[in-house]
């Protein structure tokens, strides 16, 4: 435990949690996806340490746990910040101004895409259709979907992660 | 398999192909070449290139060959204007993205891609402009081998050769699509990953992305020949290409045998060439003139020879001459040394050196079965069982290729059961993991037999009619009971309860051993105790199963096989059989001496007694790989007159009064024979430099001078002489092997197809004879004063005494210096750290070497190799000898650490054992 958090400093306590999960699956390479998203909810990032206790936990290889998690989106072996903005490009979002959404939260962030700011607060992805193309434009704060957003909408939305979380506006 | 033929037309011409094939394998099959850059040969197919794209009448969109299954009456057209646009696209998009520097890549000539652009006319890419920037630059960090991203073509078969054959997934596939690179995990560089270097990688890659430096710095594809021969390191009997350029071996790629399927490990791709051409090769005689070796001529030599040996057996007797054969030499080599020792110098005294490795197996397993040698082959116990007990063996640094074997095995479902002192490599894909007592081998197999009698999980039918002596056996594990093994072996009884089962239970379940069961005092009888396990439950004779010793040398085997044994002419016949000594009498024109002869292990009792005065080491380095060196050396001064043949001045040769230059596998034709009984060519690449002279040239040069007459004969006659001598070999020629592949001995005629499994139905000793006995400690076991146990073993990057491994300087990056590994527990303990200088001490020795701390040995115990010169455990390890075998045990000896202070000077560690002293 030791080595692995001086490699890349997650939290042992956060590590421990990790293994726990992933000790459940040993041999069970079908149930990484699950494993990968759980551990997401514990950790900042699927860092080197990460991957390693659940390579050694679900006893396969470093190799195949990064493979997988560099393949999917919603999975990084970044530091992410407690709140992922994931605003959809996608044709149906882009045909009613998501560009222009996407503009504000830059602007009001003062982030580009695939950055998270200064306070750790946010991470902003910019990725393909996530399903909510009834109310485009749409965007996902984690598991949160907001539709129908305006800019003045979407700052709102904000504003008011900021205060829940005592934050200053950028 | 389905025999079932169908009727398909590949580009209009009609073939039968068998039904289940795919267009590419049908393709192949015929003939007929289907571009691919994906496609890997025994692994599920991808797809992922769509270069094998063909056009099959009535199916509307092009289809990929390796994948699409031929039907009957299919008809389809590999090179219509459609099929040949289709692929000239996809060269396109790859060429869009590639880096074209071709006059500075390795594989010019050899890239399909470059093949491919130039068969389909593809010279420049639409897409130019819109290529892909920030390729990382190339990963230069490992010595063997480079990665440059900018020539990959994403074709994933350097990622699939180490996920699914060479089993650790050191490259893996980063990120997706577009971005896709095929790297190590979070881009580490290479060098600091779990990478073994073995480069089949890079023998996978198509094109340019990974190269080895070898190539890069030496030589052009079109520039190099290539001699397909055998690799000269352990007994896999890897089959590979050596590249020739000028009379030199510039490299060597992985080739498909049937034991290694394709795959190489690091030393046979990067550690068997570099050494033939290196500056202190004996190129040629030396003799010692006024104490000082001076180079002779061939005739000074092989007189001086002959003149001393006649000199002491005049004066002592026939037996007072001894000579040990080579088992890195080919079956021809070691036929005629042992002709020369019998016939010329009238002594039965010749051994090998697998009197140090598996002399253990060669007797057990003969008193027991009937043949000593392992039963089945490897492909058969890797991909047929369900279970594997694998048992002191550490294939993964030993056998490499049957390491990453058995890691395709555990991969495909197969359960591993590990009997091992040491956390190895392959206890993390184990089932069950037994971390045993050094020295507690025979007490583990009783106590296996002890629950299968007790669960009724034996093979009753088989012990009935197969077997004899049983009722004795049962008698004797009575005692064994789990809770009092658990005890000795230092293991947790309810694990071994699930090993046997596993084991006994399983359909197909083979067991695997190596030194960790035959480097003992009872060494012999660990052997048997894991036949008599095997027959007990009746898993012999049949495929997947069977009782397998990974023997150690390139052509251990096959020197034992050539009677390269005090006891035993070619092919295991009884020197003390009137009948059979008739037959060699009668062949060779000479009285030949009835008693059997010294090993070499007595040799060296021998010697200190004053009954041998003369020795005749080829290729043998004694100095570094006999136990308790100090004691070798004082025997080899004492002799009156030795000689070594072999390819440097060992440490060994420096003892001798003649040295001989010897001739290296890449220099020689003849055969080596494989840990699966196969025999396999050995093809010269090159001529020998400078004087150097074929060995078995020298030996019919030494029995010419020693008075007995003989006609000199080339390698493919000697191997006629032996199949006329050997029923084992009688259907074994060379002729034969480059005609139709290498046989499996026993092959006793031109028409028998050789034999892939041992025991068949009967034993060869007829009935199989359970062989009981009792655990016995080692003979050397920690005290007081030497409180900590010494196990020693092999590591993945050296060979043996690493005469031609450490002449590979990547060989020597990688590691180049003696280590001890010590269980975190014991250093905290002595308050020894990783990496800190210790001295060990034995009753025999002492040397220095550098602290591993880790959890990979027991508490209690710790581990060392023989490889370095700068710290050879050998200076420690007991000559105690096995009763039956006469091997040393050499993994059992107890030792003393110490720390060193500013000076180097030593100081003493108080060491209080974990564990029960007892057994400990």
């Amino acid at each position: 435990m030791k080595d692995a958090e001086t490699l890349t400093g997650t939290p042992t306590e956060q590590l421990a949690k990790v293994a726990e999960i992933a000790s459940a699956y040993a041999n069970r390479p079908d149930m990484l996806m699950h494993v990968v998203t759980e551990t997401q909810k514990i950790v900042r990032a699927l860092s080197e340490d990460v991957v390693e206790v659940i390579a050694r936990e679900m006893r396969t290889s470093k190799g195949r746990v990064y493979s997988f998690i560099t393949f999917y989106a919603m999975m990084s072996t970044r530091p992410m910040g407690k709140y992922i903005i994931r605003m959809c490009k996608s044709s149906p979002c882009h045909v009613v101004g998501a560009r222009e959404i996407l503009d504000t939260v830059m602007d009001f962030l003062d982030i580009q895409p695939d950055e998270t700011t200064a306070d750790g607060l946010f991470t902003l992805e910019h990725c393909p259709c996530i399903g909510l193309c009834d109310q485009a434009p749409a965007m996902l704060i984690n598991e949160t979907p907001y539709g129908n957003l305006t800019p003045e909408g979407a700052r709102q939305i904000l504003r008011e992660y900021m205060q829940r979380e005592g934050a200053c506006e950028a | 398999m389905s025999e079932k033929m169908l009727t398909v037309e590949l580009d209009g011409i009609s073939h039968q192909i068998p039904a289940g094939a795919t267009i590419l394998q049908a393709a192949q099959s015929v003939g007929l070449e289907i571009p691919t850059l994906c496609h890997l040969k025994d692994i599920d197919p991808i797809a992922s290139c769509r270069m094998c794209l063909v056009e099959v009448e009535g199916m509307k969109p092009l289809v990929t060959a390796c994948t699409q299954p031929c039907s009957d009456g299919m008809r389809v057209f590999t090179r219509s204007e459609r099929v040949v646009e289709a692929r000239r696209f996809v060269l396109d998009l790859l060429l869009s993205v590639h880096n074209r520097d071709c006059f500075n890549c390795a594989k010019n000539g050899i890239c399909k891609l470059q093949q491919y652009c130039f068969e389909y006319g593809v010279e420049e890419s639409q897409f130019d402009g819109c290529t892909r920037p920030n390729f990382p630059a190339p990963d230069e960090s490992n010595p063997f081998l480079i990665r440059d991203l900018s020539k990959c073509v994403f074709c994933r078969r350097c990622v699939r050769t180490c996920d699914k054959l060479q089993g650790r997934q050191a490259l893996s596939i980063q990120d997706r699509g577009f971005h896709s690179m095929a790297t190590t995990s979070f881009n580490t560089p290479w060098n600091d990953t779990n990478c073994e270097s073995c480069g089949n990688c890079a023998a996978a890659c198509p094109t340019g992305a990974l190269v080895t430096r070898d190539n890069k710095k030496g030589y052009r594809s079109w520039e190099v020949r290539r001699v397909r021969t055998t690799c000269p390191h352990c007994a896999v009997g890897c089959q590979m290409d050596l590249l020739v350029k000028n009379n030199r071996v510039v490299g060597a790629e992985p080739a498909d045998g049937p034991s290694n399927r394709g795959l190489l490990c690091v030393k046979g791709r990067f550690a068997s060439y570099k050494f033939i051409h290196a500056d202190d090769r004996l190129r040629y005689p030396l003799v010692r003139k006024n104490g000082t070796l001076q180079r002779a001529t061939w005739e000074e030599a092989i007189s001086c020879v002959a003149e001393n040996m006649k000199r002491i057996q005049a004066e002592s007797g026939k037996d007072a001459v001894s000579g040990f054969s080579c088992s890195r030499a080919t079956n021809e080599d070691n036929f005629v040394f042992q002709k020369m020792m019998r016939a010329a110098f009238g002594t039965n005294n010749v051994d090998n050196c697998a009197r140090l490795c598996h002399s253990s197996s060669v007797h057990g397993l003969a008193i027991t079965l009937g043949s000593g040698a392992m039963t089945n082959t490897i492909r058969d116990i890797t991909a047929e069982p369900e279970v594997i007990l694998l048992v002191g063996s550490n294939p993964t640094e030993a056998h490499p290729v049957v390491g990453a074997q058995l890691r395709q095995a555990a991969e495909r479902g197969a359960k591993l059961i590990v009997v091992d002192p040491r956390r190895i490599d392959l206890v993390d894909q184990a089932e069950v993991f037994l971390q045993i007592r050094a020295g507690t081998n025979v007490a583990f197999s009783n106590g296996m037999i002890h629950i299968c009698i007790r669960d009724g999980l034996l093979d009753e039918k088989f012990i009935a009619e197969r077997t004899e002596n049983f009722a004795e056996l049962s008698e004797i594990v009575k005692a064994y009971t789990p809770e009092k093994t658990a005890e000795i072996c230092g293991i947790d009884p309810a694990e071994l309860v699930r090993a046997a089962h596993l084991y006994a239970q399983a359909e197909k379940a083979p067991i695997i051993y190596c030194l960790g069961v035959t480097e003992h005092s009872t060494g012999t009888e660990g052997v048997m105790s894991l036949s008599n396990l095997a027959m007990a439950v009746g898993k012999l004779g049949r495929s997947g199963c069977g009782v397998n010793p990974l023997r150690g040398q390139n052509n251990v085997q096959g020197a034992c096989d050539m009677g390269c044994m005090p006891a035993q002419y070619p092919g295991y016949q009884k020197v003390t059989v009137p009948e059979v000594r008739e037959k060699f009498e009668q062949a060779w024109g000479v009285p030949l001496p009835a008693e059997p002869g010294l090993t070499s292990t007595e040799t060296f009792l021998g010697i200190e007694a004053g009954t041998v005065r003369g020795l005749y080491i080829f290729g043998e380095d004694p100095v570094v790989s006999d136990a308790d060196i100090t004691h070798v050396k004082h025997m080899l001064e004492k002799l009156d007159f030795l000689v070594v043949q072999d390819l440097f001045l060992t440490e060994t040769a420096q003892f001798a009064d003649v040295v001989l230059p010897a001739v290296s596998y890449a220099e020689k034709t003849g055969t080596f024979t494989n840990t699966e009984r196969r025999v396999q060519m050995v093809r010269a690449a090159v001529q020998p430099e400078g004087e150097i002279k074929q060995d078995w040239d020298i030996f019919y040069d030494i029995m010419n001078a020693m008075g007995y007459p003989c006609e000199k004969k080339e390698p493919a006659a000697i191997m006629d002489e032996i199949a006329s001598l050997t029923p084992s070999f009688g259907g074994i020629s060379h002729e034969r092997i480059e005609t139709q592949g290498a046989p499996q001995w026993p092959c006793p005629t031109k028409e028998h197809p050789g034999t892939p499994i041992l025991h068949v139905g009967k034993c060869s000793r007829g009935l199989g004879y359970f062989y009981p006995t009792e655990y016995k400690p080692s003979v050397e076991l920690p005290d007081e004063e030497y409180p900590i146990k010494m196990v020693t073993g092999r590591m993945l990057y050296h060979y043996n005494a690493a005469a031609m491994t450490s002449r590979t300087e990547g060989i020597n990056e990688i590691c180049d210096s003696s280590y001890i590994e010590i269980s975190r527990v014991d250093a905290q303990q002595m308050d020894i750290s990783d990496g800190e200088r210790i001295k060990v001490t034995s009753r025999r020795g002492e040397i220095e070497t550098t602290a591993r701390v880790g959890d990979k040995t027991r508490p209690g115990e710790v581990f060392m190799t023989f490889h370095f010169p700068d710290g050879n455990v050998n200076f420690l390890t007991s000559a105690a000898l096995d009763a039956i075998s006469r091997i040393y045990e050499y993994k059992v000896c107890a030792v003393q650490l110490a720390k060193l202070d500013k000076e180097g000077r030593s100081y003493a560690v108080q060491y209080r054992s974990a564990c029960n002293p007892h057994y400990c």
